[in-house]
């Protein structure tokens, strides 16, 4: 101890303290390595500015982006049993789920809301990979069906936005049966008469691929999004050789006829629009007509560890 | 005969009568057949008692025998004027699928399967039961010209799941499947499905969605195999048995959570012991289960299914 500790010290310290610094203000693009400030990545749709890459978006973020002025109402979706097989690993599922909860402010991986695109009336739902790799269990199988339901009797379309790492192990068969379950849902939309548009977002795959995501009356990917059902690993390990470049990403899919359109986040909301209105043979959406841009949300809180089928 | 690991006890007293019985076949004037029958029925109690409370792994074990009957010997034994149907019509005929028309009982009606083989040559046809998109696409035309023609379709489910491969990837594996799924929702005549070894995954799914389903005492049906979910949750794949407890996949979890509608027994000691047995107790079952569906409209068999599949699982497993 002497004078400058004494006398200075105090000062640094107070000086570091009183600055309040969010935790993930800068974000590093996954695929070029580019710094991102956390305000140009929110006004870029999470696009990274430098190579384009599409990251992942939390529910929230993408109706906000995807609704005329960010403006939508939620969609109750009616709530699963908890746990229905007192599944444990290496942890609690029941603690792994309150872990997930906490940290996302969901209740689970899946958003349901409505609202309007370009003036057009749109029921959404959304997967959230940040929410146990958007792993699809007993409540995103309730929230699809809630989804369809309300645009049923509404007579909206639904847009439905999938990031999934597949099934939810955590539920064992009552996870695999949220297929079938998913897929009567698409039969609500179709019977109905309603378009019901996929938007295949980074990253789908297992069983999620295997049942609502393939069945879209369109099908649009995100760029270099991957898209497949078995894990790209697995596979290598199976045949014992290198997998090409870009296999199972957006544009590779296109190529082999697995999707009609990959889609640049910023021209979105406009395509989705367009091909809707002519689905339901509305006239063309006013352009140039739509809403600003919603305001940059708070940075996004990071996605927890992959914990999905393969 | 093929032991599996926790048969040892049992394979060691069949051993010894065996022996036994060898040994007085060649020394004239030796009477062995007490003893040996007292062995027998030894190893009968064994097996008894092996089987009676298999734990979930051992389940596992028992569904993949390699010498468990698989769909071609059902096909044999339950069906008559079986008519092979092959072809997607877009790429290729898949193998490791085979269906057609058939007479169940004398009724017609469409069956279709995965197969796995009995042989390292056949095993290498089948591609060990794991389809590509092209077996889902064969089922879908199948399931299709049984619903024109008003037949009842019969699913057996025996796959590790739909194969991981490149070309698999290329042509649509998860498209295929969700399209064979789609299709089982959308017939208009009874669907039942009968897993008679391993349900895995989305590749049973696909064949699985039916207005029944059946399940025989020792497969198993599963959202991931145990030892995937070991390595995932566990990252380390030794964990199987652990992994395969806390999945359910058994016949008997499942029907208790309302997933399967029917056990269909096994003789003592597996389907593999007396496959002629566990052929006609599946027999027995599918007549029985499209009993429940014989009458009923097509407006009727569609809203059956659906309705089925969306309350499924309102009710959890207390344990």
């Amino acid at each position: 101890m002497n004078w400058i500790t004494n006398y200075v010290r105090p000062k640094i310290n107070s000086l570091f303290s009183r600055r309040e610094v969010p935790e993930n203000l800068w974000t590093k693009c996954p695929e070029c390595g580019t710094m991102l400030f956390h305000r140009e990545l929110a006004a870029n749709l999470n696009v990274c500015s430098a190579c384009d890459h599409h990251m992942t978006m939390g529910a929230r973020e993408r109706m906000m982006s995807l609704f005329d002025g960010g403006i939508f109402s939620e969609i109750k979706v009616p709530d699963p049993v908890v746990d229905p097989l007192g599944f444990r690993d290496q942890k609690k599922y029941s603690d792994r789920m309150k872990a997930a909860q906490k940290a996302s402010g969901a209740k689970d991986a899946m958003l349901v809301a409505e609202g309007e695109i370009a003036r057009t009336p749109v029921v959404a739902a959304v997967q959230d990979f940040s929410f146990m790799a958007g792993s699809m269990g007993m409540y995103v199988g309730n929230a699809i069906i809630a989804a369809a339901e309300h645009a049923v009797k509404t007579k909206k379309p639904l847009v439905l936005f999938s990031a999934s790492g597949g099934a939810r192990m955590q539920e064992g068969m009552l996870s695999l049966m949220q297929m079938p379950r998913t897929t009567v849902a698409v039969q609500l939309l179709k019977e109905a008469g309603l378009p019901y548009i996929m938007v295949l977002t980074h990253p789908t795959t297992g069983g999620v691929t295997a049942s609502y995501a393939m069945l879209g009356d369109i099908q649009i990917a995100e760029p270099n999004a991957q898209i497949g059902f078995a894990g790209a690993r697995v596979i290598e390990q199976t045949i014992r050789e290198k997998l090409p470049e870009g296999f199972q990403r957006a544009e590779y899919l296109l190529d082999h006829g697995m999707l009609d359109r990959v889609v640049h986040r910023k021209n979105l909301r406009e395509e989705l629009a367009t091909m809707i209105r002519m689905l339901m043979s509305l006239p063309p959406p006013i352009k140039g007509d739509l809403a600003p841009p919603p305001p940059p949300p708070e940075p996004e809180v990071l996605p927890t560890p992959a914990e999905s089928e393969g | 005969m093929n032991y599996l690991d926790f048969e040892k006890p049992l394979s060691e007293i069949e051993g010894k009568a065996e022996e036994l019985r060898a040994l007085a076949r060649t020394t004239s004037g030796m009477d062995v057949s007490k003893e040996a029958e007292a062995l027998d029925r030894k190893a009968e109690t064994a097996l008894r008692d092996l089987y009676k409370n298999l734990t979930a792994w051992q389940k596992c074990q028992v569904a993949r025998h390699p010498d468990r009957p698989h769909c071609k010997d059902y096909i044999d034994g339950l069906f008559t004027e079986y008519t092979t149907l092959a072809g997607d019509r877009a790429f290729a005929d898949d193998h490791s699928v085979m269906g057609g028309l058939a007479r169940f009982n004398d009724r017609p009606v469409m069956v279709i399967g995965h197969e796995k083989g009995n042989d390292t040559k056949s095993r290498i046809e089948r591609n060990f039961g794991m389809a590509r998109p092209e077996g889902y696409r064969k089922a879908i035309r199948l399931m299709d010209l049984a619903d024109r023609f008003r037949l009842p379709v019969i699913t057996l489910v025996d796959t590790p799941g739909a194969y991981p491969g490149k070309g698999a990837e290329e042509r649509g594996q998860a498209e295929a499947i969700a399209r064979s799924t789609e299709k089982c929702l959308s017939l208009g005549v009874p669907l039942i499905s009968v897993v008679i070894g391993e349900g895995g995954s989305g590749g049973a799914v696909a064949f699985a969605t039916a207005n029944r389903v059946a399940m025989l005492e020792h497969s198993i049906y599963s959202v991931i195999s145990p030892e995937g979910c070991a390595s995932i949750l566990w990252k380390d794949a030794e964990k199987m048995r652990e992994a395969a407890e806390a999945l359910r996949l058994t016949a008997q979890d499942l029907a208790k959570l309302g997933i399967i509608d029917k056990i269909v027994p096994e003789p003592v000691g597996g389907a593999q012991r007396a496959p002629k047995d566990a052929i006609e107790a599946v027999g027995k079952a599918i007549e029985s289960l499209l009993g429940e569906l014989s009458g009923k409209s097509r407006a009727e068999l569609l809203a059956d299914r659906r309705r089925k599949y969306l309350e499924m699982g309102s009710k959890g497993l207390a344990a």
